[in-house]
C-alpha cells in the first residue's frame, strides 16, 4: 500500500474553497488536466455513490465513486473504478481547514493505493505532483489576492 | 460547551514544529503567558499521563495532563486537572499536519469546555486569543531565535544567600549563590521579602543548636511571596503572600525552596516586615503566654528581656491578658521602651540581680511565672523570684547555656519548670494554623506590634549577629533581601 500526501496552504477561507471544489463534477472547473466531465446515470454530484466519469486532457478516462462528501468537515473522499494509471485499491481524500490565522485555508488530499512495486516511485510523483500539486496551483491561482 | 479552535502556518519543517511541541513542559521556554512549569513527579515530559503544573504571568495556577502524544501523528491531547480559573472540562487538541507545498507547517489547536453562564465569551477569548494565538505568535518568536523574558521553568531559581561557612563567630557569615530548585510533591518555593533574625541563628551560627551542617544558610523565619508549589500543595498559589517559622534553617537567602505546611498565607493587612519580624518572637509569646502557661488576669509575670524581641511581645501580650508585667532590661532605653509595650515595671539591671527588686516590687510575692530567656547564669536569681507554686519558663539562654537544673531545688517552692520548644507547639498543621491565626488576630488588634528598629540588607546579616549578641539591639531585627 502506497500512500500519497500533498498539502497547501489557499489564500481564502476554507468556505470560499469548499465552494469552488465541493461539486464531485467539477473538475474541469478548476483543474488543469481534466478536459470534460459527467456523473452516471443522471444522479447529482452530491448522492454519496454516484460514479463521475471524466477524460483528461492526455486523453485518459476515469471512473470514480463518491464515497463520502461532508460539509461539515469541508471533505471528499472517492475511489477509482477504472483507470489507465494501473492502481488497485485506489482511495483519496481531499480535506479542507481553515486557518484562523489570516483567513486561509489548509488544503490537503493523499491518496492511498496498491501497484507493481516498480511504478511506486513514478506513481507517487504523478499524482502527488502532478495531480494533487497541480490542482492545488491552480487553486492558488484563481484565490490570488 | 464552548468549542474554541485556533490554527496557523508555521514557516519552519513539522519536525522541528514537533520537537517544540511535542514536549510538554516547553511552553515555558516559548509561551509568552507561561511564568513557570514543571512537570510533577520529575516524569518525562513525553510521558502519557504526566501533569505539568505552571503559573500564568496573571498569577494564575494550572495543571494539565497529558492523555494522547503521537510522533506519528503529530497529535498532543491534554485537559486541565484543577486551575485558579474556572474552567471545567477542558480538554485540548495540538494537530500538526505537514504543508508539501513549502515545507511548512499547519497547526491546528483546538478545545472544548465549560465556564460559569455569562462568561463564555470571555474566556472563549482568554483561550482563543490568549492562549492559542499567543502561542502561534510565541512559538514564532522562538523559532526565530528570539529571547524569552521569563526564566525557563523546571530549573532552579539562582539566588543570593548568607552561609554559615564554619561554626564560629559572625564573621563566618558569608554570601554565596545558592539555587532553589524547583518545588517537588509538599514543597513551595519562596521569593523573600524581608527575614526576621533570631537568637536561635545564632546558637545555629555556633554549632550550639546542631541543625545545619556548613556551609548552609541559617534563619528559621521570612515572608515572601509564592513563586510556585509542589504537587499536593493546596493551601498556597503562586503570588500568595506568605511567612514562616520552622526548622530545618534556611532563611537567610532571597529565594528558597521548604516544606509547605509549615508556610501560611499572610492576611492582607500584615506587611511583609510585621510577619518576617513576628512569626517566630510573635507565635512563641502566644504559646507561652496560652499553652506552656495560661495567663490569668491578676497574675505578676516576670519578663527578661523585656525590650528583646519577643520580650516586647510577651509584655504587650501578657497586659492585655490582665497580668501585671514586670520586665528586666541592661538599660533606662530598653526600660523606657518596655514600659510602652505594657511592661508595669522594670528593673534595670547591668550585674544580672534582679531577684531582691522583684520581691520587694511584688511584696514578697514573688513572680507566679517568669518568663526566661537568659539560661543558666540565672538560675539562682529565678528560684529566688519565684512565687510559691510559681512556673519557671525557660524557653531561651541568650545569657548562658541552661545546663543541669537541680529539681530539688523546685521543691523548695513547689515550682513548676517548663522547657518549651516553639517547633513542638506548630509540629502539626492545625496547630500552626490555630498558632499563627491566634498571633495575626492580636497583631490585627493592636496586641502586639512590631518593633522594628534594626534593618539591615541581607548581606550584613554578620552585622545583626553582631549587634544582637552585643545586647545593643532593642526590638525585633530584619533582614532585607
Amino acid at each position: 500500500m502506497i500512500k500519497v500526501y500533498t498539502s497547501s496552504v489557499i489564500d481564502a477561507s476554507a468556505e470560499a474553497v469548499w465552494a469552488h471544489v465541493r461539486d464531485f463534477n467539477g473538475l474541469p472547473k478548476w483543474t488543469p488536466f481534466v478536459a470534460e466531465s459527467r456523473i452516471e446515470n443522471g444522479e447529482p454530484s452530491d448522492k454519496i455513490g454516484c460514479v463521475r466519469l471524466f477524460r483528461l486532457k492526455d486523453g485518459g478516462v476515469i471512473r470514480e465513486r463518491l464515497l463520502t462528501l461532508s460539509d461539515y468537515d469541508l471533505q471528499c473522499t472517492y475511489e477509482i473504478l477504472e483507470s489507465p494509471m494501473g492502481v488497485e485499491n485506489y482511495v483519496a481524500t481531499l480535506k479542507l481547514t481553515p486557518v484562523t490565522d489570516g483567513t486561509r485555508t489548509f488544503a490537503e488530499w493523499w491518496a492511498e493505493f496498491d501497484c507493481a512495486p516498480e511504478r511506486e516511485a513514478q506513481l507517487s510523483r504523478q499524482i502527488g505532483d502532478g495531480v494533487f500539486q497541480a490542482a492545488f496551483d491552480s487553486l492558488k491561482a484563481a484565490f490570488r489576492r | 460547551m464552548i468549542r474554541v479552535v485556533r490554527s496557523a502556518v508555521i514557516d519552519a519543517p513539522i519536525e522541528r514544529v514537533w520537537s517544540v511541541l511535542r514536549d510538554f513542559n516547553s511552553h515555558t521556554a516559548w509561551h509568552p503567558v507561561v511564568a513557570d512549569s514543571h512537570i510533577e513527579r520529575g516524569e518525562p515530559s513525553d510521558q502519557v499521563g504526566c501533569v505539568r503544573n505552571f503559573t500564568l504571568q496573571d498569577g494564575n495556577h494550572i495543571r494539565e495532563q497529558l492523555l494522547t502524544l503521537s510522533d506519528r501523528d503529530h497529535v498532543s491531547t491534554y485537559c486541565i486537572l484543577d486551575a485558579t480559573l474556572p474552567m471545567q472540562r477542558y480538554v485540548a487538541t495540538v494537530t500538526l499536519k505537514r504543508v508539501t507545498d513549502g515545507n511548512r507547517t499547519f497547526w491546528h489547536w483546538e478545545s472544548t469546555f465549560e465556564v460559569p453562564r455569562g462568561r463564555e465569551r470571555e474566556f472563549a477569548d482568554l483561550v482563543g486569543k490568549g492562549v492559542y494565538e499567543g502561542g502561534f505568535a510565541g512559538l514564532r518568536a522562538y523559532l526565530r531565535g528570539a529571547p524569552r523574558a521569563a526564566a525557563p521553568r523546571g530549573d532552579a531559581l539562582q539566588g543570593h544567600g548568607m552561609l554559615v561557612s564554619s561554626f564560629g563567630g559572625p564573621e563566618v557569615l558569608i554570601a554565596a549563590t545558592v539555587a532553589a530548585p524547583p518545588p517537588g510533591r509538599g514543597e513551595v518555593r519562596v521569593r523573600h521579602t524581608a527575614i526576621g533574625v533570631d537568637y536561635i541563628d545564632v546558637y545555629v551560627r555556633r554549632g550550639e543548636y546542631r541543625m545545619i551542617e556548613p556551609p548552609a544558610a541559617p534563619g528559621m523565619e521570612a515572608a515572601g511571596v509564592v513563586v510556585d508549589v509542589g504537587e499536593g500543595v493546596t493551601h498556597l498559589l503562586p503570588g500568595d503572600r506568605v511567612a514562616y517559622a520552622c526548622a530545618p534553617p534556611g532563611a537567610y537567602v532571597d529565594v528558597r525552596t521548604l516544606a509547605a505546611d509549615q508556610v501560611v498565607a499572610l492576611p492582607d493587612e500584615i506587611d511583609d516586615e510585621t510577619a518576617a519580624a513576628l512569626m517566630l518572637k510573635g507565635m512563641s509569646a502566644q504559646y507561652l503566654l496560652h499553652r506552656t502557661h495560661r495567663v490569668h488576669a491578676g497574675e505578676t509575670v516576670l519578663v527578661h528581656a523585656a525590650a528583646g524581641g519577643v520580650g516586647l511581645l510577651l509584655c504587650s501580650w501578657a497586659k492585655a491578658l490582665g497580668a501585671r508585667v514586670i520586665g528586666t532590661a541592661s538599660s533606662e532605653d530598653k526600660a523606657r521602651l518596655a514600659r510602652a509595650h505594657g511592661a508595669d515595671a522594670v528593673i534595670v539591671t547591668r550585674d544580672g540581680k534582679f531577684a531582691e527588686a522583684l520581691q520587694d516590687a511584688t511584696g514578697g510575692a514573688g513572680a507566679d511565672v517568669i518568663y526566661d530567656g537568659l539560661g543558666g547564669p540565672a538560675h539562682g536569681e529565678n528560684l529566688a523570684a519565684l512565687a510559691m507554686c510559681g512556673h519557671w519558663i525557660a524557653y531561651g539562654h541568650a545569657g548562658g547555656a541552661h545546663g543541669t537544673i537541680d529539681t530539688n531545688a523546685l521543691s523548695a517552692k513547689s515550682a513548676t519548670l517548663s522547657r518549651p520548644v516553639l517547633f513542638h507547639y506548630t509540629a502539626t498543621r492545625s496547630r500552626l494554623v490555630e498558632i499563627a491565626d491566634a498571633l495575626f488576630d492580636a497583631i490585627r488588634r493592636g496586641v502586639v506590634r512590631p518593633e522594628i528598629r534594626h534593618r539591615y540588607p541581607l548581606s550584613a546579616a554578620a552585622d545583626a549577629h553582631r549587634d544582637l549578641e552585643s545586647r545593643r539591639t532593642m526590638g525585633q531585627l530584619v533582614l532585607r533581601p
